[in-house]
């Protein structure tokens, strides 16, 4: 599943006005890629995430998956945000399988259970299965979240920041799940983040947008090693290229102001 | 140890009121016309049990039947002002005016409109004085759903149906059990001011009125216990219902 954003331009009606977010924008995500967004903090970001889902329609331009182009929301797409809107009510197996609530209907509740039960010893969760959300802790709460937003195997998987609020550690437990998941499944993936190392080591390609509206700035690749690592951060091609990141963020910031 | 103390302590903080409110009579050294003390209560109510009975049964079934009605009113306009900003605006100050206006009011006027369908008039107070705040909190609950809930179900094609019954309705439930609570007391002064102002000969208000007449005061108050305790019940229906429906909601 490649994605093609062409020529995408959108805006948000405010008390104040119109207020473009985004300008021009194109960019293209290779099948089974994984594409890192960053940029300034209010630089239409998000909006990205809801229109690739189809959760919203561009004011102008189109996004096509497959050469399809999106007008409605597709089912083949799974998401999972910095909040991890897990349903308190439910156990932990039960949240994992609401998706297939909704586009496998005819499936049986034991093919969802174990399907989500996959996953789950994927993320290392296996015996917190019959758990409730406010048992488990940040970081154990946004695996569950990620098991969810894979569970009917979708081809695009949208994640906006849904690291940003764990502890360093944590998150770099997190990343080392993504890459696991991202080797056993298959899909194409969007990580909206504000962290440049999460970008470089999760992400094949890193893209950085301007301020608002936001139009596509840097365009780099990032397949410095093969298997990355964690210690890869710390060598001197790695951190050659977060300085040019942060570089380019600081140019996408001025012209913000 | 955590259940028996779920009943022990209600228990021990019952009596203590009881002797307070015994103490108090006593060294007032009121005479029971003035106020009555809980030893003159039993009396009165062992006298008249059977009346209690009866009368206690009618007061309470018809609360029930209100309550159970006033639940689907306060949903469906809670519901319907919980998804739509058009009702919502619309329906606010409408509603808000007709909870502010007294319901001792509205008595004569509904036993006006209905004369003779004395259960119908009581049901019809019931759900008048309590649907309101279950219809507020549904709505609120309902419409400050963060938006990233309803976008898991709305990016899968969901449609709304979907998003309110998997994920809008439970969400919604310990609001829903809290305002429950607030009208299941609210009830009772429901049933009773329709039978006190409205001489239907049924029902504890009516038992309370007979006391006034013949100035039997430890009955009127004996009532007035029947009342609470029946309150009480009731709440702690709705309490265990909470607990099986909303359990996830609350603290351990």
């Amino acid at each position: 599943m490649h994605i093609n954003i062409e020529k995408v331009s959108h805006q948000y009606e405010t008390k104040q006005g119109m207020l473009p977010v985004l300008k021009d924008l194109s960019l293209s995500i290779k099948r089974k890629g994984f594409t890192a967004i960053v940029g300034p903090s209010g630089c239409g970001k998000s909006t990205i995430t809801r229109l690739v889902s189809g959760l919203i329609k561009p004011t102008q331009g189109s996004i096509f998956i497959s050469n399809k182009k999106i007008t409605s929301p597709l089912s083949t797409v799974g998401m999972a945000f910095q909040n991890p809107v897990l349903l308190e009510w439910r156990n932990v197996i039960k949240n994992i399988i609401l998706p297939l609530e909704i586009v496998s209907k005819n499936m049986t509740y034991n093919q969802k259970r174990s399907n989500a039960l996959d996953l789950l010893k994927l993320v290392g969760l296996e015996e917190f299965e019959n758990n409730l959300p406010s048992e488990l802790s940040g970081g154990m709460k946004q695996r569950v979240s990620l098991c969810r937003s894979l569970v009917h195997s979708p081809e695009v998987l949208i994640l906006d920041e849904p690291f940003a609020a764990l502890d360093a550690f944590t998150k770099e437990d997190l990343w080392d799940v993504m890459h696991k998941l991202k080797k056993e499944r298959d899909f194409t993936c969007i990580l909206i983040t504000h962290d440049l190392r999460e970008a470089v080591y999760l992400a094949d390609q890193v893209i950085v947008l301007s301020g608002r509206p936001a139009s596509l700035q840097y365009d780099v690749k990032t397949n410095f090693n093969e298997e990355k690592k964690i210690s890869d951060l710390y060598s001197s091609e790695v951190s050659q290229l977060l300085a040019t990141l942060r570089n380019q963020i600081e140019i996408a910031q001025n012209k913000n102001d | 140890m955590i259940r028996i103390n779920n009943f022990i302590i209600p228990l021990f903080s019952l009596i203590i009121f009881c002797l307070l409110w015994e103490l108090l009579v006593w060294y007032n050294n009121w005479p029971n016309y003035k106020m009555a003390s809980p030893s003159d209560l039993w009396p009165a109510f062992w006298k008249f049990k059977h009346l209690f009975l009866i009368y206690g049964w009618e007061t309470f079934w018809r609360t029930v039947v209100g309550l159970i009605l006033s639940v689907l009113v306060g949903l469906s306009f809670g519901i319907l002002m919980g998804f739509s900003k058009t009702i919502r605006i619309g329906l606010y100050p409408i509603l808000v005016g007709f909870n502010a206006i007294p319901k001792a009011t509205v008595v004569p006027v509904i036993a006006l409109i209905f004369v003779g369908m004395h259960n119908m008039n009581t049901i019809i107070i019931v759900i008048l004085i309590s649907f309101f705040p279950i219809c507020v909190s549904i709505s609120i609950g309902l419409s400050t759903l963060e938006r990233e809930y309803e976008d898991i179900l709305l990016s899968l094609g969901a449609n709304k149906f979907e998003i309110f019954y998997k994920i809008a309705l439970p969400k919604t439930l310990p609001e829903f059990f809290g305002a429950l609570k607030v009208s299941t007391t609210l009830a009772f002064i429901g049933t009773n001011l329709m039978e006190i102002i409205e001489p239907h000969g049924k029902g504890l208000g009516h038992l309370f009125d007979s006391g006034k007449i013949s100035a039997d005061y430890p009955l009127m108050f004996a009532v007035l216990i029947t009342l609470a305790v029946m309150g009480i019940f009731l709440y702690y229906i709705v309490v265990y219902l909470e607990n099986i429906f909303a359990g996830w909601a609350i603290r351990q």
